[in-house]
């Protein structure tokens, strides 16, 4: 068994177009890791260059967002799924308006 | 209960129990009930605060435009604190939006500019851009970033709740603006440590962030990321499945929101009763379930209706 990775349409450039891939790892740094050397460039979208996970990217392992789990070194299981999600607030059209008109 | 006006009728709201979804007698799911607000949701309450903190730093004055660029709870919130404190509300939306909302929104003395469906979110935003270029003095009460947004929860929505349910060790609710959960959340881990703040998000269709960017992300102003515990995505088909459960089971009809918010909530009870821990789960009802009873998404099969939301925003 591995580890099931949702990808979102905005990232499938980087699988060639594949919406989930497979992969492998004990933690979300190894997995994200394990990815790259198929998927080249796809953890330099979802890593800062300081090595955090981008600000604008939300990962879930069994849908619990992973900041809450140890972030990087949240622990893995194979079987588990992962979902990479840009970030978006609840009533995503009102807050784009919003923050267009805001200047923000 | 008598109140002056239906505005001071605002918030305080009902907690009910849920004796057949919860897990055990000793580890009990509690529902605070905000669609019992004047116009049926949590929203009521920001929308109160917001203009009343605008009116007394001086931003809204008597007779101004409020400028509000959605159609959901927020914009029928305002419309009606609009219309009762003399404002003009001025609501951008996209023309696909639910007939209900429209009709809701004009009954209440809305003003309504459409924004052309074909041109997508892109266009809502050159719309509503153009709109405040052009009316520089209407007032936008911006929520996702509204301090009296957060500050509602904190006042009303969190002291109720530990008035009325002193034994509580979490609560759980949606996270949208994020005021629900920082302002309630911040007061109850005030008043216990210990307690778990739990956020559920929904995980819409992947048409809604197709749109976007990485780098375009947003989060809003108001979150902070250290009042929350954990934090959940809920997809659509467990929204819908709860949200038909909770009606069905315990008779409460609600919002797919809701749905999404209670799936977590009852992860968490049920988590804590494998665990042999007590715990009174409480998660918030942000709205009823009429206004999307047109997504035909209440009946008919799970896949039915999970496709008949695939790509709306159903909270």
């Amino acid at each position: 068994m591995a580890i099931e990775v949702r990808i979102p349409t905005i990232l499938r450039t980087y699988t060639a177009g594949a919406k989930t891939v497979d992969g492998s790892g004990d933690t979300l740094a190894d997995l994200l890791t394990d990815l790259d050397g198929r998927h080249s460039g796809l953890r330099g979208r979802l890593i800062t260059q300081e090595g955090a996970l981008h600000k604008f990217v939300n990962v879930y392992v069994n849908d619990e967002d992973v900041r809450f789990l140890g972030s990087l070194d949240a622990k893995l299981n194979d079987g588990d799924t992962v979902t990479i999600l840009p970030a978006v607030a609840g009533g995503a059209l009102g807050l784009l308006a919003a923050a267009a008109m805001l200047g923000r | 209960m008598r109140y002056e006006s239906l505005l001071d009728a605002c918030g305080d709201t009902p907690i009910v129990g849920l004796p057949r979804l919860s897990p055990s007698p000793t580890v009990r799911l509690w529902a605070k009930l905000e669609d019992r607000n004047p116009t049926g949701s949590v929203k009521d309450r920001a929308a109160l605060y917001m203009v009343r903190a605008a009116e007394a730093d001086g931003t809204l004055r008597p007779g101004a435009t409020i400028l509000e660029p959605t159609s959901g709870n927020t914009g029928i919130a305002l419309a009606m604190v609009a219309k009762l404190r003399g404002y003009r509300l001025v609501c951008v939306m996209p023309e696909n939006v639910s007939a209900e909302r429209v009709q809701m929104l004009r009954m209440y003395g809305a003003e309504i500019i459409f924004s052309p469906a074909a041109g997508g979110s892109n266009q809502a935003v050159a719309t509503a851009k153009q709109i405040s270029a052009e009316h520089p003095d209407w007032v936008m009460l911006f929520q996702y970033g509204n301090l009296a947004n957060a500050r509602a929860h904190y006042e009303t929505t969190g002291p109720e709740l530990l008035r009325d349910l002193p034994t509580v060790t979490h609560f759980v609710a949606g996270l949208g603006t994020t005021g629900t959960l920082m302002g309630t959340g911040r007061y109850l881990r005030e008043k216990n440590p210990d307690i778990q703040i739990i956020a559920a998000e929904p995980r819409y269709g992947e048409l809604v962030y197709g749109l976007r960017n990485i780098d375009e992300g947003y989060v809003p102003e108001l979150y902070d990321a250290s009042v929350l515990t954990r934090r959940f995505s809920v997809g659509t088909r467990d929204a819908v499945l709860r949200t038909r459960q909770l009606v069905e089971v315990e008779g409460l009809f609600v919002g797919f929101s809701t749905g999404a918010v209670f799936h977590a909530a009852l992860a968490v009870a049920h988590e804590a009763a494998k665990a042999g821990r007590t715990a009174d789960v409480a998660f918030l009802v942000a709205d009823g379930g009429w206004k999307y009873l047109s997504t035909g998404a209440y009946g008919g099969t799970l896949a039915d209706a999970e496709e008949a939301l695939e790509g709306q925003l159903w909270a």
